[in-house]
């Protein structure tokens, strides 16, 4: 996502319509790279957006391919029947795959999906109904009301639109709640779920969206090929694909086209100029295609898209106002107990963190949680927050129990935070990741999402999150990236995160930690603010002239036991704290 | 299957097995050492076994042009990598000086027929020394990148070595001379000793490997860098020697797996990959950083192969690399923390 | 005379600057003090001064090692050594293993006389030198990083929040320490949080707030001034 707007899309159209006036060969392989962009448009939404790697891609368009090879000639089907049959067959194995590995991150995964794009490409070579390694022919061509689809301009014709219809639906995709909630994945769980979004499922959707993307591929392959054996869909081509994506910028959809132009152009010229050069066939071009991997690695890991893309020309979008998501009323009803910890323990082997620790929250107050390093309030915060389940004791919420509940229920029942190291998406604007707290409120599913009959919701969704960025005081900056802010306003854009979840306890985790005087300052007015429109507060600080300004009432902690509690200056006074607080000599 | 059968798949499974722990090891040192996942470790084992068929043959074996051409590569990316010329002798002992000795001794080698010890020595030195050399062009310029960034190296690696290994090698297989020839009988069973002895110099290397690293300051300061390379950078030990040298072990390491197994399995230029994964199997169940357990994952994987191809041999493959993902499951659930995966 | 000379460094992340023309010095003999509230910068300005960390702009002079400069490991050998806030122990390996580590830029040399000094400074470490560093509890963690660090015998020792996380007990046996390695021909810099002990302990301080140095000067006074005595020592309940 860019700020500006550079509308890639009619350069690439331009771009896709050369391939027509060259000659037979020239489409042939045109229609050769609008099927690995399908592959690799799929690794984008995987890889780049959601950070998951997957080097079996290449398997899932053997998957589609074999599908409709095997059902096109033995029960005789038409094409455009197996076109859904492939893609369901590649969406579930993909969704039993997915579920099965989608646990894992990393290289974990990586070598995960390396593992059983071995064994597809295995299977697809032994079973026996597949021709094994001879693989089958004979597949029918595509036909439009009779006409088969067998010449060079016709089939890259029909991989062109695929192509077109692809980048569509991702676009689509990326650019809505569910986009967003997926980029947020990439930096951690943590995130996500603090603002209620279901991980593993959401991992496992955009696992089968790309296998469905590279199914199509497969189908494609098959029709134009006509014939299919396993070696195209070996680890080999997995590996490429994801290097075609990453060589070409995994961050965006136009980095999957830019990634398979390139590479099989590339490829295309060195096969042709390689042997003149080192006289017989040595695989130099998998040599070249490793070594400027590497140098990519080393040099350029965002790929060749996001430097073309600075030569397009832009103008910054004007959003247009819209009615915002109507805020549900608020009832200041305060002194009501809020939040209520009792006899909370939590031990971590040996270690005793929070050691029998009860206070209460009360409506309409900001209350401090403060101790020196080490005194366990981070730990008692994470289990407020539901990261972590306490080894004993209680907490309630509103007379609801909460503890031991995952964190990403406490959004639906109005908790929400921020944390200690700030966790925004960088890569999005302000409004954007504010618009992440609003997640739960959205009901948009997949279908509506790659449709784009999400409009509406989205205009609500983004109102209600720039009336958030007003409230704290970055309403200007709402459309700029959210890594170009300092540190004291990233604080308060996680704040307007929270805030958008229209939540009735708000957690926050060390927010002055790492400010500037003016920045602290600036924050403390803002937090008083709130508590003016009736948002109760829940502290976690280590610096206490900060908090003593602000709070209504502290709770001082150290070495997981309650050593003071009460009104800042009752606590000031406390010889307790000043002796094991202000130092002791 | 009599027990006879049974015997003889056993002392296959065992020593191919032998040389999966091996691999397995050296996996486990590397991932431990750099993070480097290095899936390019099989091709230490194949070149080394090819080196040996064109040492035999009266070839200038292709290696040493590896060595050479990535020696200067290194030595080059060095010298802009520093400001000074401060210490430069040692970089240029290790990617120019040993390369160029050891090249010149294998041309003496395959120009009058060398002995077959001396052929083995010179293939294993030209190994080693290529290890360092990969280290330094392929991984360390992103030492600090997440372990994944650090296997798409590893695999992008891998497609350089198999592509000049086609090159230099030739699409050929080979099957080197046997270190010892012979057997004897047990119980009217015969025991070969090629296999027995690579079960005891497999047992001789996870020994000495096991001194080095617990009993000697150089192979302490080694697995200090595994533990926290901050921390150990903070002791004044180079953590970046430190990758050099653990790849260094790895490739002697392949080297002396790949003299081993030459004369049991046929190998080609790109048989590197899969001896390489069938160790990794063993290198996950010992979640790359148990020796002792991963060890017993790579027997165990030699034992399921032999049998398995006795069995199912066109399935031995899918069943081998299915069962990494239990093994995978079963090693993330266990781990305590997990680096966020990006960066 | 001078062994540590940085002047006007600045030190960013990304787009925040968390050190900003700021300058310090240490002298041979002295005991250093920076002191500031969490976040300021202190431990920014440590392992910068170690070479971890990028200047943005600004330099560092060690006039007694001119080359010293150009690494880490060049300053740890020419016996700069630094204990992070963090410890960075080696947990898996044992109290003497990691003992033997601080002494790896004296690998050439023999080290059990040193080894025995440091058991008999650090008692309980030589209880527990077999055992694992990672069970050891913090102040004897505390201890094993001074002691491993004082294994290279450092010429300027760095320590970040040595106090951080310990019992007021621990934290006066651990200060009696550094006050003793002037005795030892070693010079100190001590970033600590807890000011009234560092102010105690140290010849000269330094205030840094915000990535700013904000006060200078000999110890005693800065303990003295008004605003450090409300930031950093509260009021003043037992002297």
């Amino acid at each position: 996502m860019t700020d500006l707007h550079r509308h890639p899309a009619p350069w690439f159209a331009a771009l896709g319509l050369i391939p027509f006036a060259l000659g037979d060969y020239s489409l042939t392989v045109a229609a050769y790279v609008a099927i690995a962009a399908i592959a690799c448009l799929g690794l984008v939404l995987l890889t780049g957006v959601t950070g998951l790697i997957s080097f079996g891609q290449a398997a899932f368009v053997g998957i589609g391919a074999y599908a409709t090879a095997w059902a096109t000639t033995s029960w005789g089907l038409s094409p455009w029947v197996t076109l859904p049959l492939a893609l369901v067959v590649t969406g579930l194995s993909a969704a039993v795959i997915g579920a099965a590995t989608l646990h894992m991150g990393g290289h974990y995964l990586g070598l995960a999906t390396l593992a059983w794009g071995i064994s597809v490409y295995y299977l697809l070579g032994n079973l026996p109904w597949f021709g094994s390694f001879n693989g089958l022919s004979g597949i029918p061509p595509l036909d439009i009301a009779g006409f088969e689809l067998r010449s060079g301009p016709a089939l890259y014709a029909v991989c062109l639109a695929a192509l077109g219809l692809s980048l569509w639906l991702v676009a689509n995709f990326l650019d809505s709640r569910l986009g967003r909630a997926v980029r947020a994945i990439r930096h951690g769980v943590a995130l996500p779920e603090s603002f209620g979004a279901n991980v593993i499922v959401l991992k496992v959707l955009v696992f089968v969206i790309a296998a469905c993307l590279a199914g199509l591929a497969g189908w494609l392959y098959a029709h134009v090929q006509r014939f299919v054996n396993p070696t195209p869909f070996g680890l080999h081509t997995g590996i490429e694909y994801l290097f075609m994506t990453v060589i070409g910028g995994a961050g965006s959809i136009w980095g999957a086209v830019i990634g398979a132009v390139v590479v099989t152009v590339s490829k295309q010229w060195l096969q042709s100029v390689l042997p003149g050069l080192f006289g017989q066939a040595g695989n130099f071009e998998i040599v070249v295609f490793g070594a400027a991997m590497l140098l990519v690695l080393h040099h350029a890991r965002e790929g060749i898209w996001p430097h073309l893309a600075k030569l397009l020309p832009g103008r910054r979008a004007v959003p247009a106002s819209v009615a915002a998501l109507p805020s549900p009323p608020r009832t200041i009803d305060a002194g009501r107990t809020l939040l209520q910890v009792e006899g909370a323990v939590r031990r971590f082997g040996g270690l005793v963190a929070v050691n029998g620790l009860s206070f209460t929250l009360r409506q309409g107050e900001i209350l401090g949680l403060l101790g020196p390093n080490g005194a366990g309030k981070s730990t008692m915060f994470n289990l407020i927050s539901g990261l972590l389940p306490p080894t004993a004791g209680q907490i309630t919420l509103d007379g609801r129990r909460i503890d031991g509940l995952a964190p990403r229920h406490m959004v639906g029942l109005g908790l929400a935070r921020s944390f200690q190291h700030v966790k925004l998406v960088g890569s999005m604007t302000l409004a954007e990741n504010v618009a992440l707290g609003a997640y739960g409120q959205g009901g948009c599913g997949v279908w509506a999402t790659l449709l784009r009959l999400n409009r509406a919701e989205e205009a609500r969704v983004m109102a209600h999150a720039l009336r958030q960025l007003a409230r704290v005081g970055l309403g200007d900056q709402a459309h700029e990236r959210a890594d170009a802010l300092p540190l004291g306003s990233q604080r308060v854009l996680e704040i307007a995160r929270a805030l958008a979840a229209n939540p009735r306890l708000l957690l926050l985790d060390e927010p002055a930690a790492g400010l500037r005087h003016h920045e602290k300052r600036a924050l403390g007015d803002l937090l008083v603010q709130l508590r003016r429109e009736g948002v109760t507060i829940l502290l976690v600080e280590h610096d206490m002239d900060f908090v003593m300004r602000l709070a209504d009432r502290l709770v001082v902690m150290r070495f997981g036991e309650k050593l003071a509690e009460g009104t800042a200056a009752t606590v000031r006074r406390d010889p307790a704290v000043l002796e094991a607080y202000l130092g002791a000599a | 299957m009599d027990w006879m059968i049974a015997a003889l798949l056993t002392q296959d499974g065992l020593s191919t097995g032998a040389i999966y722990v091996l691999l397995a090891v050296s996996l486990v040192l590397v991932f431990a050492v750099t993070r480097v996942v290095n899936v390019a470790q099989g091709e230490f084992v194949a070149f080394a076994a090819l080196t040996v068929a064109q040492l035999q043959d009266g070839r200038l074996p292709g290696i040493t042009f590896m060595v050479l051409g990535g020696g200067v590569l290194a030595m080059t990316m060095e010298v802009l990598a520093r400001r000074s010329g401060a210490g430069l002798w040692r970089p240029a002992l290790l990617y120019l000086g040993l390369p160029a000795a050891l090249s010149a001794g294998a041309w003496a080698a395959s120009s009058w027929s060398a002995p077959y010890g001396v052929v083995l020595v010179l293939t294993v030195a030209l190994v080693t020394v290529l290890g360092p050399i990969v280290y330094r062009v392929a991984f360390q310029p992103i030492a600090s990148a997440s372990a994944l960034t650090l296997l798409i190296a590893a695999i992008a690696l891998h497609f350089v070595l198999t592509g000049l290994g086609l090159y230099f090698f030739g699409p050929e297989g080979v099957r080197t001379p046997a270190l010892v020839d012979g057997g004897f009988e047990v119980a009217g069973m015969p025991v070969a000793f090629q296999p027995l002895l690579v079960i005891a110099l497999s047992g001789l290397a996870m020994l000495a490997l096991y001194l080095f690293s617990g009993f000697t300051l150089a192979g302490k300061a080694l697995r200090a860098v595994a533990l926290h390379r901050r921390g150990a950078l903070l002791m004044g030990i180079a953590t970046d020697r430190a990758g050099g040298q653990a790849f260094a072990l790895a490739a002697l390491i392949g080297a002396l797996s790949g003299v081993l197994i030459g004369p049991m399995v046929t190998i080609y230029y790109d048989s590197g990959f899969l001896l390489g994964l069938k160790g990794f199997v063993g290198a996950i169940v010992g979640a790359l950083s148990l020796y002792p357990t991963a060890a017993v994952g790579a027997l165990l994987v030699g034992m399921i192969e032999a049998f398995g191809s006795f069995w199912a041999s066109a399935y031995k493959e899918v069943v081998v690399f299915t069962l990494i993902l239990p093994v995978l499951l079963w090693r993330w659930f266990a781990s305590p923390v997990h680096e966020d995966a990006h960066d | 005379m001078k062994l540590l000379q940085a002047e006007d460094l600045v030190v960013r992340y990304g787009r925040a600057t968390a050190l900003d023309r700021v300058s310090v010095m240490l002298d041979q003999g002295e005991i250093v003090t920076v002191i500031g509230a969490n976040g300021a910068g202190k431990t920014t300005l440590l392992t910068a001064l170690m070479g971890l960390h990028p200047l943005a702009g600004g330099r560092i002079v060690l006039p007694s090692h001119p080359r010293a400069a150009a690494s880490v490991v060049a300053r740890v050998e020419a016996g700069f050594v630094l204990v992070p806030e963090t410890r960075d122990l080696f947990g898996a390996m044992t109290v003497e293993d990691n003992l033997r580590l601080g002494a790896y830029v004296r690998r050439r040399e023999p080290v059990a006389g040193t080894l025995a000094e440091i058991f008999a400074l650090f008692p309980r470490l030589a209880e527990r030198r077999g055992q694992e560093a990672a069970t050891l509890s913090g102040g004897e963690r505390q201890m094993l990083a001074l002691g491993r660090a004082l294994m290279s015998r450092p010429r300027v020792l760095m320590l970040d929040e040595p106090s951080l996380g310990l019992a007021p007990l621990i934290v006066r046996e651990i200060f009696a320490i550094i006050a003793s390695l002037r005795e030892r021909g070693v010079s100190v810099m001590l970033v600590e949080q807890n000011a009234r002990a560092a102010l105690a302990v140290a010849d000269r301080a330094y205030v840094l707030e915000s990535g700013r140095l904000a006060l200078s000067g000999p110890a005693a006074e800065v303990a003295r001034n008004p605003q450090v005595i409300d930031s950093y020592l509260g009021a003043q309940a037992a002297a």
